[in-house]
């Protein structure tokens, strides 16, 4: 469960002599257990908004708390600990390390917790299971498809139960068939764990399962709509 | 360490990322191991040689110790003499640190056949007593050697016996002065030629037997040196208060050091040189090193940017680094030290220097060269490589830490 709160955060980056608004003033209020779609043309902002709430990226004004605490106050050692313990990360791309094999790259964070290899090599198991990826725990991203890579991300992402999950696109490399299964997987750590959800997204098939959505555009919120999700 | 993996896993961590790229590791080593190789090799030819001309010049002494009258060293004369030593000396100098001692009468003198006539030092000695501290018989070239204190022969160089353009078997004239600066002087009959590793050592020493100087100079159971050789020349401090506590307290008792003191700098500046060379060797790799590393952690800039994001600490992206340096130094070390000892050890017969011998000769050094393989230079050029390596290390792996996670995610 996490409960956060953005207030009035601006980002603009510089793109040559141009000035880019990623964030231009986005206030928001996420209550616990939430599940959430940002949804929004390419470039609107979705994955500034993440990085920031995940603290990977400094705000040029406003302030970000997770449960009570200023995230944008927090140094960086801190913030490190914050998502070690706190938050799973997909991102867009890039998400594993190419050395390490599936279960390795599930192990990761649980081995930087501090986790007993007995516990983490079963959680590991059960989790890339879950994700159907069973049998190829041994292989190297190198070894995975685009869509088994994004499967070993989102399972390193919610295999120690954080309060909250941002995931960007985390369905871009799967058929419409896996994407449903994840986004069920989301949703059933949402109903019965409450964890609380950002999905970062342009897939319509996702968007059926979120209970709140979140328009994005230019930077701003521009729709932000309570919906009844289909089932899982 | 809290935000970062367990040694094990950023071991595993580290060795994989190694060979990642296995050419540039191949490389990496092949160059550590070189330069750990030409640190050690090189050091074992200099100490070799210099081991070799210390040890040529303490047998030319001789002895780590010496024992005089205090005037002797400002005026060799038999005028500063001291008292041949006696039983409870002996005793005294029963000790381990000890390994043999002899007493000898030392004077200059002027010898002369019918030819020709030359400067020399001429040496009373007790044969045996000599063969302990380091002569060696073998170097008699014609004749013999002497039989005992009371020889009545002479035994010379070979460089002497050509410039006095006389004989083994003929008679010569030796001069000195006695205790009362009256010349003393004495025929021998020339027994010996011995040879030595040094012309200017061969013309320089002759000698005769104790008691027959003795009596030549007019003295009874007196001598100008006691020369005392022991186990390590680097250490002489327990020979030097083993022989001050046995020797008469009047007498000086003066190391090797001091005996020849440009034997002793050349000992200190070869410490200081074998750092320096090792450290020159370290900053060719150097280069090398830095730019493996630098290659390595900007390949992975995204890598380190998704390990900081999942929650690692910067510090511990510096140490997995810093590991993965470490184990390839660990790895070019071990090579390079295989490298250095199967090189050095078929040569501890010597080596035939040959050609530049005669260059080796003016320089003071022998014609065959034994490289001296010492555990205290292997373990500096191992630290040099490791301390120095790490220190190297350190901007890679900074750099590595310092990249935020969002613009590293972000390249693509
Ligand atoms: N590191 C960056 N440097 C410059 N501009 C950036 C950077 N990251 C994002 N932007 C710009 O900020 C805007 C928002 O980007 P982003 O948050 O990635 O949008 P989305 O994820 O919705 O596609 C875009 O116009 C993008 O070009
Ligand atoms: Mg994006």
């Amino acid at each position: 469960m996490a409960e956060i709160k953005c207030v009035d955060l601006c980002k603009t980056y510089l793109q040559g002599d141009a000035e880019v608004r990623a964030l231009d003033h986005v206030t928001l209020d996420i209550e616990p257990a939430s599940f959430i779609c940002l949804s929004g043309p390419s470039g609107s902002g979705k994955t500034t908004l993440l990085n920031a709430i995940g603290g990977l990226d400094e705000l040029d004004s406003g302030a970000i708390s997770i449960d009570g605490e200023r995230v944008d106050r927090l140094d960086g050692g801190a913030l490190a600990d914050l998502r070690l313990r706190h938050i799973g990360f997909v991102f867009q791309s890039y998400n594993l390390i190419p050395v390490l094999s599936a279960r390795e790259n599930v192990e990761f964070v649980m081995q930087v917790q501090g986790l007993p290899a007995r516990e983490r090599s079963q959680k590991a198991r059960d989790i890339l299971r879950e994700v159907g990826l069973e049998g190829m725990e041994d292989r190297r991203p190198a070894q995975l498809s685009g869509g088994q890579q994004q499967r070993v991300a989102v399972a390193r992402a919610i295999v120690s139960q954080p309060k909250l999950v941002l995931a960007d696109e985390p369905t871009a490399n799967l058929d419409s068939t896996s994407a449903d299964q994840l986004m069920r997987l989301f949703r059933d750590l949402n109903d019965t764990h409450g964890v609380t959800f950002m999905i970062a997204t342009h897939d319509e098939r996702v968007m059926r399962y979120a209970k709140r959505l979140i328009r994005m555009q230019d930077g701003k919120v521009i729709g932000d709509d309570l919906q009844r999700p289909i089932d899982r | 360490m809290s935000g970062s993996l367990p040694i094990g896993a950023l071991g595993r961590l580290a060795w994989r990322n190694l060979w990642r790229n296995y050419r540039r590791t191949l490389v990496m080593l092949l160059a550590i191991a070189v330069g750990v190789w030409a640190m050690i090799f090189m050091t074992a030819l200099m100490r070799g040689m210099v081991d070799q001309m210390i040890e040529d010049g303490i047998a030319a002494l001789p002895g780590y110790v010496q024992v005089h009258h205090p005037s002797y060293r400002d005026d060799p004369s038999i005028a500063n003499r001291i008292p041949e030593p006696d039983a409870a000396f002996s005793a005294a100098l029963d000790t381990p640190d000890v390994m043999a001692w002899t007493a000898r009468v030392r004077v200059p003198a002027m010898v002369s056949s019918e030819r020709d006539s030359r400067g020399v030092t001429l040496l009373g000695v007790d044969p045996a007593g000599e063969i302990a501290l380091g002569f060696d018989t073998e170097d008699i070239v014609a004749g013999r050697w002497l039989d005992g204190p009371d020889d009545s022969g002479l035994v010379v160089g070979r460089k002497l016996l050509e410039r006095l353009e006389t004989d083994l078997g003929k008679r010569v004239v030796l001069m000195s002065q006695d205790p009362n600066n009256d010349i003393a002087d004495r025929g021998f009959r020339v027994v010996g030629v011995y040879r030595a590793s040094l012309p200017v050592l061969e013309e320089t020493f002759v000698y005769a037997g104790k008691t027959r100087v003795q009596t030549m100079l007019g003295i009874t159971a007196q001598v100008s040196e006691i020369a005392v050789s022991g186990r390590d020349y680097r250490n002489v401090d327990g020979l030097v208060a083993a022989v001050s506590a046995a020797a008469d307290s009047e007498a000086e008792v003066v190391p090797w050091m001091e005996l020849d003191s440009y034997l002793d700098s050349m000992l200190r500046v070869m410490d200081g040189f074998v750092l320096v060379w090792m450290v020159v060797v370290f900053v060719a790799l150097s280069f090398g090193l830095v730019n493996t590393l630098m290659m390595a952690v900007f390949e992975r800039i995204r890598e380190f940017g998704l390990m900081q994001a999942l929650g690692m600490k910067p510090r511990a992206i510096m140490f997995q680094v810093l590991l993965e340096s470490l184990m390839l130094l660990t790895l070019g070390l071990l090579i390079g030290n295989i490298l250095a000892v199967a090189s050095v050890l078929p040569l501890s017969g010597g080596m035939d220097l040959g050609v530049v011998a005669e260059g080796m000769e003016m320089m003071g050094a022998a014609a065959v060269l034994y490289p001296a393989l010492k555990t205290g230079d292997v373990l500096l050029a191992n630290a040099v490589v490791i301390i120095l390596g790490i220190v190297t290390s350190l901007l890679p792996a900074w750099r590595a830490s310092r990249y935020r996670p969002v613009e590293a995610i972000a390249k693509t």
